[in-house]
């Protein structure tokens, strides 16, 4: 005769949504004497409780027997072994009460791992003689499946009672009692204890991992919050960035995004290299020494030249509108760049002591410098104009006969031919921006090249912070 | 071929262009800011102008206009041009083949 009886000590429970549970026992006549009850119900707690469940036994224990496990489950989810001996049992009737509150559900799904899960850890007893039972009490404030208590098989439960998550203390014990001869005891004693310190072991790893993936969701949350605070930022410089996770981005957008991207690390080795510069200039170094440097800016001027290209072919009107440069820069912007006859009346004046012949050669390249860019206006002018006599010649569009969809056709495939100029614009800009910095370095020596470069940084520098204190100014 | 060797030695400084072409009229402009005066022939307007431009691209020059002669000589596309006007050579190279005088 198997006896099941399970008491529930502790009354808190926390909310539980959703869950159902059932609840199983199932016994079975160990002599064949009283009737076998099986009994199942489920039971759907919403906070509903359900009457008290009561399971009665069936003929008299006539055997000694004793209590194999008594499982109990306190808050601290530690399990405690309560054997009594040797005891008689008179018929015992069951009471389960409050059983709406605790929501169970037993399925023999597998069991998931959520944020708060808690599971019963169920003990099976077995036993040679016809066997026993087990009552699987469970508590789940999510959906956590729980393992079926099937007639007959193993029923095993995870039970996790993770303090700090539990808003309610809770208690079950479980006493399942079977009625083994003494030549079984040992053997049987052994496997619970065996089993029982892998349930401890089990629980505790299921512990440990829901801390690591609450920890790692708390440091993706931190680290996004940084990523935004960073974006902000950045957009508060002026520089164009493209809102994130845009699934409809062209080709040139991605051109644009890549260009942006790609200058700002250009700008952070540019820093770099002129910090350099200028400690060098400061610790009065070798011109040798000076020399390798006022190369190495040279070179990667051409290394933005170069991308400049790429981005003109990429997407020319990004570069045109000059939104990868801040705001103060945007007010000088000429033909998707700085213009080389201003920075040379920046330096002249910077650079004394000049020799003659160096001053002449300044001079000229000013003016040489100055006569190519407004070459180079005037060709965008033509451009301009010969774009818009395109764009207005022919029928008005609103009427529809064939010839004139003919035309409106032929004016913007020629419209389109006139628009791909502009890259060829854009490349002969840099291209004489490119040179006037070439040739400024022929005409100078490598100390005044030094500082020629540091006071162009200085300048543009300056223009950027500008942008900057502009863009946070307060406004009322 | 031919034709284009010929029109390029009859003048100092010669460009070979094409009326739609901007870039053309970029550098149009600064030869004549520079003081010289080129011979400056429309390919599109040329009856031969197609096998002028097959020509053109045959000496490397890309894009095919605008295409400057200087003395006879070829002496580049935009780009060349640009290059050697902010180093100076371009002057010197006019003022050699008499096209400017100062």
């Amino acid at each position: 005769m198997i006896v099941v009886l399970f008491t529930r000590i502790g009354n808190q429970i926390g909310k539980l949504h959703h869950t159902k549970y059932k609840l199983q026992i199932i016994q079975e006549a160990g002599q064949g004497k009283g009737s076998s009850l099986h009994h199942e119900e489920n039971i759907n707690a919403e906070g509903s409780t359900i009457d008290s469940f009561r399971v009665s036994d069936f003929g008299a224990f006539d055997q000694s027997y004793r209590v194999e496990d008594a499982v109990d489950l306190s808050g601290n989810s530690t399990y405690n072994s309560l054997k009594v001996s040797n005891q008689t049992i008179s018929p015992v009737s069951v009471h389960i009460s409050n059983l709406g509150q605790l929501p169970t559900s037993l399925e023999k799904s597998q069991l998931t791992i959520q944020t708060e899960p808690h599971r019963l850890q169920l003990q099976k007893v077995q036993s040679s003689n016809p066997g026993t039972i087990l009552v699987v009490n469970t508590d789940n404030q999510e959906e956590s499946a729980m393992a079926d208590a099937s007639p007959r098989t193993d029923i095993s439960t995870d039970l996790d009672t993770d303090d700090k998550n539990q808003p309610y203390d809770r208690n079950l014990s479980v006493v399942a009692v079977s009625d083994s001869s003494d030549r079984s005891k040992d053997k049987s004693d052994q496997k619970t204890l065996r089993r029982l310190a892998q349930n401890r072991e089990a629980a505790r790893k299921s512990r440990l991992r829901k801390k690591a993936y609450v920890q790692q969701l708390e440091s993706s949350r931190l680290k996004l919050t940084q990523l935004e605070q960073e974006l902000q930022r950045a957009r508060q410089q002026g520089i164009f960035i493209s809102s994130s996770g845009d699934q409809a981005h062209t080709l040139s957008g991605n051109g644009a995004m890549q260009f942006d991207a790609e200058y700002a690390r250009w700008l952070e080795e540019q820093n770099r290299q002129i910090n350099e510069l200028r400690a060098a200039v400061n610790s009065h170094a070798s011109d040798t020494e000076l020399r390798m440097i006022v190369d190495g800016i040279l070179a990667h001027y051409d290394e933005i030249f170069r991308l400049k290209g790429v981005a003109a072919k990429a997407d020319v009107f990004h570069l045109l509108s000059g939104m990868w440069k801040t705001p103060a820069e945007r007010c000088f912007l000429w033909l998707g760049g700085f213009r080389s006859s201003e920075i040379l009346k920046l330096l002249v004046s910077q650079l004394e002591p000049l020799t003659e012949q160096q001053l002449m050669g300044i001079t000229n390249l000013q003016q040489s410098s100055q006569q190519a860019e407004d070459a180079l206006s005037q060709g965008m002018d033509a451009l301009q104009q010969s774009l818009a006599e395109t764009l207005s010649t022919g029928a008005p569009a609103s009427s529809g006969s064939s010839g004139n969809v003919a035309n409106y056709m032929g004016q913007m495939a020629m419209a389109m031919g006139k628009l791909g100029t502009l890259e060829g614009f854009i490349r002969q800009a840099d291209n004489l921006r490119q040179q006037t910095l070439q040739q400024m370095h022929r005409i100078l020596t490598t100390r005044q090249s030094a500082r020629a470069l540091l006071a162009i940084h200085d300048y543009f520098s300056r223009l950027r912070a500008l942008s900057s204190l502009w863009l946070a100014r307060p406004r009322d | 071929m031919d034709r284009v060797k010929d029109l390029a030695s009859k003048k100092a400084a010669v460009i070979f262009t094409k009326s739609s072409c901007c870039m053309c009229h970029s550098i149009k402009q600064l030869f004549y800011e520079l003081g010289a005066s080129p011979a400056v022939h429309e390919l599109d307007n040329d009856s031969y102008g197609r096998e002028m431009e097959w020509a053109l691209r045959g000496m490397g020059c890309n894009p095919s206009v605008p295409a400057v002669f200087i003395g006879g000589k070829f002496v580049g596309s935009s780009k060349d041009i640009i290059s050697l006007h902010v180093d100076g050579s371009l002057k010197q190279l006019l003022m050699d083949a008499r096209a400017i005088w100062f």
